[in-house]
């Protein structure tokens, strides 16, 4: 980046070439840093490849990463350097000299750093618009809706569990997550009290559960296996025992699963309120 | 060497016997008419609210009663203090006076005082109180997290110390540059007398001392479960010890808001001549900045617990669902102040490092102007980016693109002042006194605060890591690492002024050290936690993420024992040895250092005339060239 230029004044004889020196150190540095993170710290952020939106964001994370590292090689090495460079000598008084800024080195600066930043924008609004949502919440009518056939998930949270609700299988509640592989699924997640998040780690899903709202999130598990969900939002008490482990299986063994909910589960899936985007919640007041 | 408390021995010949001196506008009065206050505003709850409610007369809660009790305490509290004295004494027609500043000996730092110099110093050891209880509530909250189950504390409690810990940082420390140094230092770098309303700003600081007292009485009402956020509906469903965090919040509004105001009016108004705004030095600068953003942010959050209150006590709906209020609205207000009131707390420290590495580089500031332009640019910015707060929340969900443009948009007048900083550290010679290093690290620190706050700017990465240990690792990296490494630079650098006295070196270093060590062996790994998918705001985690738990709480106790030897300094050198300090042991140039110390009671015999900015360090260069930009007028 532009701090390599600088060099605001004509150095003084006997001085080395700081200017020089430091662009070497940090040129070098960040070629050393570049492939650690790129293959070897960046695989380590994501959550997996559980699914193509958790697999999606493990390749953001690296990005990320290696955008910030000649910014963090820069600053670091910056700071090393001057703290061993530039010291006053011991017992001496003297002053440095006056330099008051550098316009090109400013300039320049300010573009680097604006073209970074918007191309990050960039990237990331790519990444979350042709990423369907990339597993976050999206509200109730999400811009961009994978095409094909989905399986419709409500998710409902309340004090302090979560809930699923299969709409195209009669409406079944039951009270552990189990998704089919590679199908997208359609999650609408809601609250039936306060504010709660529903987050499935290993599938890289994370959409709050707000009362009276329809929260969409587009997933495609991708990966069998079990996923943690948590509630991601403090929601009073016993937050911190809201989780659940959910599973991903086979399509067939999805639907033998579902069949055996149904049948389990008839004698409450005809007292429930019947399905619907988002329910009137209970009363929160104390006392009532 | 006479300072602060010197006064209180000069032997004083109408010195009235004690009995006439406790009668009258002192805080003894005060903490009587605030329990009076607070007992008659209970009483009238009770007789409106009390037995007609079913379900108030069997549980003991009612929020009317607390909510009056906690109102009218603190009017009575500063009646008590002589705050109602002024407006009474106009209002029957008496001439206008500044009486308050008056006052002498250690008495006046225990009350009213006009004197923006005593001010500063009750803002620094009433702040610095309750900076400690928070930091005592952040230790026993990792004392918990030892273990992946609960052991000590239950989940109510755990909840309470996590919201208390939160709230009382949040709210007591937006505070904890303005109140202390801008107080002191502001009128005295502009070349002013006095503050431009003396007894406002006596006033924001009881304000802040009274709502800390609420804060912290919140124990007795059962604490409230929401975290410092307080979003309903649970605010709503919460116990009585909710309307404590209402209070408090409200009342470090209305202080900041008051605090903002008064220094926008100051700097604007009462520059000395000659002090034009291309001179006014960089901390200024940033406390103006900072005072925007209280001013424009705070009545937000205001208003927005008043409507909480309303919601809690008779009912209204605004953040009912179903009764035609959202969860969303709560959400959206709090943020909208919530995002300027983390720059509120930024900016100080940019200013403090900015004014501080000149004189330890002995080197003009290199970019004055570029800095000027990157922190009036956070604070137009931190207007644009609350909604990133609620990026998986499914609110205004096609919005999102353009939160993510603002909040990176925001690191490009970040990026400046890093720039200032790097091209003033540029061929410096630097001396690494305390204050010094904790710039240093104050860079260092707030480098990987902004790194990761990009990784949260992002939709994508975000779903991952909002609400997870990661948030709370770059907030912690931006806050304590940011304001509270530079809040310390500024007690090192500016309190041998303040006091006269001087610090123990060695003890300074050690809490320096040992500081920024295991401020980032706590904090680091806590992004590694997140990332590893461990939410904030647990009592429980999954037990392979103990390890390194106990790795961070372990370093959380080693960083809070830093703190016992800055507080083991502060009594040991000024309070025992007292050694006077030096006239300007940093060989400062500002206009502070050239006082004598103590500062006089109005500062300057003469109003100063400025003729250039305080950064007149250096060797002059003999050509600029390549575009080297001439020194600011006057320099």
């Amino acid at each position: 980046m532009s701090s390599s230029q600088a060099a605001p004044s004509g150095e003084s004889p006997g001085e080395p070439n700081h200017t020089l020196r430091f662009t070497v150190i940090w040129v070098v540095a960040t070629l050393i840093a570049m492939p650690l993170v790129i293959f070897v710290i960046g695989p380590l952020l994501g959550p997996g490849n559980g699914s193509e939106q958790a697999s999606g964001q493990g390749s953001d994370y690296t990005v990320l990463a290696a955008t910030a590292t000649p910014v963090l090689t820069l600053v670091v090495l910056y700071l090393l350097y001057s703290v061993i460079f530039f010291r006053q000598p011991k017992g001496a008084a003297l002053e440095g000299p006056a330099l008051r800024g550098h316009a090109r080195v400013q300039t320049t600066w300010i573009i680097v750093t604006s073209l970074i930043v918007l191309g990050v924008a960039v990237f990331g609004t790519v990444r979350l618009e042709a990423g369907y949502g990339a597993g976050s919440g999206s509200g109730p009518n999400p811009l961009t809706v994978p095409k094909g056939p989905k399986l419709p998930v409500q998710v409902i949270a309340q004090q302090w569990l979560f809930t699923y609700r299969y709409p195209t299988y009669g409406g079944v509640e039951t009270t552990h997550l189990v998704l089919p592989v590679n199908e997208w699924i359609e999650l609408h997640v809601t609250s039936i009290d306060v504010i709660h998040s529903f987050w499935a780690y290993q599938l890289g899903v994370k959409a709050d559960a707000n009362p009276g709202v329809d929260n969409v999130v587009f997933v495609k598990p991708t990966k069998l296996g079990t996923f943690n969900v948590r509630c991601a939002e403090l929601c009073g008490l016993w937050h911190g025992y809201m989780s659940d482990k959910g599973q991903v299986v086979r399509p067939t063994a999805f639907a033998s699963w579902i069949q055996q909910a149904q049948k389990t589960f008839a004698p409450a899936t005809k007292v429930l309120a019947p399905y619907s985007k988002t329910y009137l919640p209970e009363p929160t007041r104390r006392g009532e | 060497m006479s300072t602060t408390t010197g006064a209180a021995s000069i032997p004083q010949p109408t010195r009235r016997p004690l009995w006439r001196r406790l009668l009258g506008f002192n805080l003894l009065t005060a903490v009587i008419l605030g329990v009076g206050g607070y007992y008659f505003g209970w009483w009238i709850g009770h007789l409106i609210n009390g037995p007609s409610f079913e379900y108030e007369s069997a549980t003991d809660e009612n929020d009317v009663a607390l909510l009056l009790g906690y109102v009218f305490g603190v009017v009575g509290f500063l009646i008590g203090l002589g705050f109602a004295n002024y407006p009474v004494s106009r209002l029957l027609g008496r001439p206008a006076s500044l009486r308050e500043k008056e006052s002498e000996g250690i008495g006046r730092y225990f009350g009213l005082c006009t004197d923006h110099k005593v001010v500063g110093l009750q803002y620094l050891v009433g702040i610095g109180v309750f900076f400690f209880i928070g930091g005592l509530n952040a230790m026993l909250i990792r004392a918990e997290l030892l273990h992946p189950v609960p052991t000590f504390v239950g989940p109510g409690q755990y909840l309470s110390l996590v919201g208390m810990h939160g709230t009382m940082m949040m709210g007591m420390m937006t505070s904890g540059v303005l109140g202390p140094f801008a107080n002191y230092f502001v009128p005295i770098m502009i070349g002013a007398r006095r503050m431009a309303f003396p007894r406002i700003e006596a006033l924001t600081f009881w304000l802040l001392m009274a709502a800390g007292f609420i804060l912290v009485s919140t124990i007795f009402f059962g604490g409230f479960p929401t975290g410092w956020t307080g979003y309903e509906p649970l605010n709503d469903e919460a116990v009585m010890g909710m309307d404590s965090y209402i209070v408090f919040f409200a009342l470090v509004g209305i202080s900041m808001a008051l605090l903002g105001l008064n220094m926008i009016a100051t700097i604007i108004t009462m520059r000395a001549p000659g002090m034009t705004w291309s001179r006014l030095p960089i901390f200024v600068w940033s406390v103006f900045a900072t005072a925007i953003l209280m001013v424009l942010a705070a009545p937000t959050l205001i208003a927005t617990l008043l409507m909480a209150a309303l919601d809690r006590t008779i009912n209204t709906s605004f953040f009912v669902t179903g009764g035609g209020g959202s969860s969303y609205l709560f959400e959206n207000l709090f943020w909208f102040f919530g995002h300027p009131e983390v720059y509120v707390l930024a900016l100080p420290g940019f200013g403090i490092v900015l004014e501080l590495l000149p004189v330890f580089t002995r080197k003009p500031l290199w970019g004055y102007r570029l800095a000027v332009s990157g922190m009036l640019g956070v604070t137009l910015l931190s207007f644009f980016v609350w909604q990133h707060h609620l990026f998986v929340s499914g609110i205004n969900a096609d919005l999102r693109p353009f939160y993510m443009l603002s909040t990176e948009i925001i690191s490009i007048p970040t990026g400046f002042i890093f720039l200032c900083v790097m091209g003033t550290l540029w061929k410096a010679r630097i001396s690494f006194s305390v204050p010094m290093l904790f710039c240093l690290a104050w860079t260092f620190n707030f480098l990987i605060g902004g790194l990761s706050g990009v990784v949260l700017s992002d939709v994508p990465t975000d779903t991952g890591l909002h609400g997870s240990f990661f948030v709370m690792a770059h907030f912690h990296y931006t806050i304590m690492g940011g304001l509270i490494f530079s809040f310390f630079a500024a007690i090192y650098y500016w309190v041998p002024k303040m006091t006269g006295l001087r610090f123990n070196e060695m003890l300074a270093k050690w809490h320096f050290w040992l500081m920024f060590i295991f401020f980032n062996s706590t904090f680091l790994p806590l992004f590694a936690l997140g990332l590893r998918g461990m939410p904030r705001r647990v009592s429980t985690y999954e037990a392979s993420l103990q390890g390194l738990n106990v790795w961070v709480s372990i370093s959380a106790f080693v960083l809070g024992f830093s703190m016992l030897i800055f507080l083991f300094n502060v009594v040991y050198s000024l309070i025992f040895v007292r050694e006077p300090a030096e006239a300007n042991p940093w060989r400062s140039k500002s206009i502070e250092w050239q006082l004598p110390t103590p500062i006089p009671v109005n500062n300057f015999e003469q109003i100063p005339v400025f003729d250039s900015d305080p950064y007149d360090y250096g060797t002059p260069q003999q050509a600029l060239p390549g575009g080297g930009q001439p020194a600011p007028a006057g320099a």
